[in-house]
C-alpha cells in the first residue's frame, strides 16, 4: 500500500532556509571581493568600513590605466578561446572513435587519459620551463593556447564520449549506407545530434582555460599573460593592496561569471553529464 | 539487376564462430526471408552483405562484382532498420532526400524523387514534420521511402515490422509484398517470425546457431521439412513430434503431424486423450490433448464451431499421408 508523505515542517521551510544559508555563505567571499574594489586601500582593511563606506572608481582607473587590464583581458579571451575549438577539433573525432568504433584497448585509453589528470602540475613544471624556453615558446600564445588545450583535452574527451554514447548506432550505421564518409557523419549525423552536450562541453572547457592560473602564471611574463597573471602579479610588489586586488579579481572574474549565468541552464547539463534532462 | 552470392562466408566474434562456412545465392528479384530464432545469426548475416559487420573469411559478389571490401554505401544496397534510424533532426523530407544528397544529385530531381516516393507511401502531407511527430507505421515508411528514393539493387529489411503492433503489423506486412510485386526488385528480410517469413518470401532461409538448415519455398518448407528444427519451427500451431513405439510402427525414430493433420472425435480414433486448454480464435480452435501417452500436450486445430470443453475425452487419427517421418538424427525420411 502506498502511504502519503506529508511534507514536515522542515522539507516545507528549512529547507529553502538552508539552502539560502548556504548560497550565501557561498557568496559571501566574492561580495565582499566586489564590495572591497570600491573602497581606497587604506579603507579596505578597516572592519567599521566593511559594509557602509564611501565608494570610489579609483582601483579601476588605477587597473585600465597603469595595469594594462584590456591587454591581459584580450590574452585571456584569445587563449581561452583558441584553446576551447583546439580541444573540440581534436575531442569530437577522438570521441567519435571511440564511441562508435569502440577497440579492445578504447576503455583503457578512457581511464588512462583521466589518469593524466592526476599527475601533480609541479612534476613537470622544470622540465615544461625549460623545454619551452629552449624552444623559443615561453611566453607566447601558441604555447599558452596548446597547454590549456592538453590540460582539458582528457575531461573534453570524457564528456562528448558521454554524450555521443547516447545516440544510437543504428543511425550512424544508416547514414552510412546512405552514404556518408567519416566527415559527412560527424558533421550532418553526430553534431547536430550532439549538439546540446557539445555546447555544454566548450562552455565548460572554456571556463576551465579562463581559470587556469597554474601554468599561465609560470610560463608567461607579458605577451601571452592572461588574467590570473594580473592577479597574481598585483599580489607581490608593493605588499597587499586589497582595494586594487579585489579590482583586479572581480574585472577578471567578471566575465565569466555573466557568461555562466546566462549558460546556467547548459552548464548543469554538462556537469552531471547529460543526467539531467 | 540484384544477384546476390555469398561464398564460403564466416563470421567469429573473437574467438567464437557465429557463422560457419556458408554458401547462398539470392536471385535477381527475388523476396529471400533469413528466419530463426533469435541468436541464429541471421542479422549478422544481413549486416555482413550490407557491409556493416566485416568478415571473417569468405567472399560477397553483388551482379558478379566483388563488394567483400567495398564500403557500405558503394553496394548500391539500401537498409531498412528495426529502430528505422531516422535522423530525428532532420525533416521527413529532408530524411528521405537524405541519400541522394549525399550523393551531391541534382536538387529538381531529388524534389521529384522525394515527392513520388512520399506520393506512394501516404507520406505526402507529413513532408515537412519531424521523425518525433509521427506514429510508428508512419516512421517505418519513412525508412522505407529513404530506401526506396536511391533506387538500389536490393532492400535489405532487419525485423523491420518488430517495433509495430500487431494490426499494423499485418498492415505493413501487406504493403512490402505488394512494393515488392511492384518493383521486382531483389529483397532480402530478417525476422524472428515465421508466419511473416511464410507469407511474404519468395524463397525462406532457416538458420540455426549459423547453420543454414533448409532453403525453400514456403510451401516446400511445410511440406517436405529437411529434418525436425525446420519442421517444428515452419509452421502455427508447431508440429507434434514424437518417438517410442508409436513412432516405430511407422518405421521412423521420430514422427510428427501438424495440429491441422489430425481428425478429431468424441466417440473412436487412434489416440484417446483428455481435453485440456482449447484456444477459441472464431474461426478455428485449437485444443491441447493431455494424457495420449504419445507426448506431455498433443495440438490439433478443429474448426470452430466444434464446442469442446476442459476435462472431455477426446480420440485423434492422424492423416497418415501426412505423418512426416525422420531418423534418429532428426533428418527426414521419405
Amino acid at each position: 500500500m502506498a502511504h502519503v508523505v506529508k511534507p514536515s515542517k522542515f522539507g516545507a521551510f528549512g529547507r529553502p532556509v538552508l539552502a539560502w544559508v548556504v548560497g550565501l555563505l557561498f557568496f559571501f567571499p566574492i561580495f565582499w571581493m566586489v564590495l572591497t574594489s570600491f573602497k581606497t586601500d587604506a579603507d579596505a582593511v578597516k572592519p567599521e568600513y566593511l559594509l557602509f563606506f564611501k565608494p570610489t572608481l579609483e582601483n579601476y582607473l588605477n587597473m585600465t590605466q597603469n595595469y594594462d587590464y584590456w591587454r591581459f583581458a584580450s590574452n585571456s579571451v584569445i587563449t581561452s578561446v583558441f584553446a576551447t575549438i583546439f580541444t573540440l577539433f581534436v575531442g569530437i573525432p577522438a570521441a567519435y572513435a571511440m564511441a562508435f568504433n569502440p577497440s579492445r584497448a578504447t576503455k583503457d585509453i578512457l581511464i588512462w587519459m583521466l589518469s593524466t589528470k592526476m599527475l601533480p602540475a609541479a612534476a613537470v613544471l622544470y622540465p615544461m620551463t625549460f623545454l619551452t624556453k629552449s624552444m623559443g615558446l615561453y611566453d607566447t600564445h601558441f604555447l599558452i593556447i596548446i597547454v590549456l588545450s592538453l590540460i582539458n583535452l582528457p575531461i573534453v574527451v570524457w564528456m562528448l564520449f558521454t554524450y555521443f554514447k547516447e545516440i544510437p548506432k543504428d543511425i550512424i550505421e544508416a547514414s552510412q549506407m546512405d552514404g556518408v564518409n567519416t566527415w559527412g557523419e560527424i558533421k550532418e549525423i553526430l553534431i547536430p545530434l550532439a549538439w546540446g552536450g557539445i555546447v555544454s562541453t566548450a562552455l565548460l572547457c572554456f571556463i576551465f582555460c579562463w581559470n587556469e592560473a597554474y601554468w599561465t602564471v609560470r610560463l608567461t611574463t607579458t605577451d601571452a599573460a592572461t588574467l590570473s597573471k594580473l592577479i597574481e602579479g598585483n599580489r607581490a610588489p608593493e605588499g597587499l593592496f586589497f582595494g586594487r586586488l579585489s579590482a583586479v579579481s572581480t574585472a577578471a572574474v567578471g566575465p565569466i561569471v555573466v557568461l555562466g549565468w546566462f549558460c546556467q541552464k547548459q552548464l548543469v547539463k554538462g556537469l552531471t553529464f547529460g543526467a539531467v534532462k | 539487376m540484384g544477384r546476390i552470392v555469398l561464398d564460403k562466408v564466416s563470421k567469429s566474434f573473437d574467438k567464437i564462430q557465429v557463422i560457419p562456412p556458408l554458401d547462398l545465392t539470392i536471385e535477381d528479384g527475388e523476396f529471400t526471408v533469413f528466419v530463426g530464432p533469435s541468436g541464429c545469426g541471421k542479422s549478422t548475416l544481413l549486416r555482413m552483405i550490407a557491409g556493416l559487420e566485416d568478415l571473417s573469411a569468405g567472399t560477397i559478389f553483388v551482379d558478379n562484382e566483388d563488394v567483400t571490401q567495398i564500403s557500405p554505401s558503394k553496394r548500391g544496397l539500401a537498409m531498412v532498420f528495426q529502430s528505422y534510424a531516422l535522423y530525428p533532426h532532420m525533416t521527413v523530407r529532408k530524411n528521405i532526400a537524405f541519400p541522394l544528397r549525399m550523393k551531391k544529385m541534382d536538387q529538381v530531381e531529388i524534389d521529384k524523387r522525394v515527392e513520388a516516393a512520399a506520393k506512394s507511401l501516404n507520406l505526402s502531407d507529413y513532408l515537412e514534420r519531424k521523425p518525433g511527430q509521427l506514429s510508428g507505421g508512419q516512421r517505418q515508411r519513412v525508412a522505407i521511402g529513404r530506401a526506396i528514393v536511391r533506387d538500389p539493387l536490393a532492400f535489405l529489411f532487419d525485423e523491420p515490422l518488430s517495433n509495430l503492433d500487431a494490426a499494423l503489423r499485418v498492415g505493413m506486412r501487406l504493403e512490402i509484398a505488394e512494393m515488392h510485386k511492384r518493383m521486382n526488385t531483389t529483397m532480402i528480410y530478417v525476422t524472428h517470425d515465421q508466419v511473416e517469413a511464410m507469407t511474404m518470401a519468395d524463397k525462406i532461409v532457416v538458420l540455426r546457431a549459423g547453420i543454414i538448415e533448409q532453403i525453400g519455398s514456403p510451401l516446400n518448407l511445410y511440406h517436405k521439412p529437411k529434418n525436425i528444427f525446420v519442421a517444428g519451427f515452419i509452421g502455427s500451431p508447431k508440429m507434434n513430434i514424437f518417438s517410442g513405439p508409436t513412432a516405430e510402427k511407422f518405421n521412423a525414430y521420430y514422427v510428427g503431424i501438424r495440429p491441422e493433420h489430425t481428425t478429431v472425435s468424441m466417440s473412436e480414433g487412434s489416440w484417446k486423450g483428455r481435453v485440456g486448454v482449447a484456444e477459441h480464435l472464431g474461426s478455428d480452435t485449437f485444443i491441447h490433448v493431455h494424457d495420449t501417452g504419445l507426448q506431455d500436450v498433443i495440438t490439433v486445430r478443429i474448426n470452430g464451431d466444434i464446442s469442446v470443453k476442459n476435462g472431455d475425452a477426446i480420440f485423434l487419427t492422424p492423416q497418415i499421408e501426412q505423418i512426416h517421418k525422420f531418423d534418429a538424427q532428426g533428418l527426414r525420411i521419405e
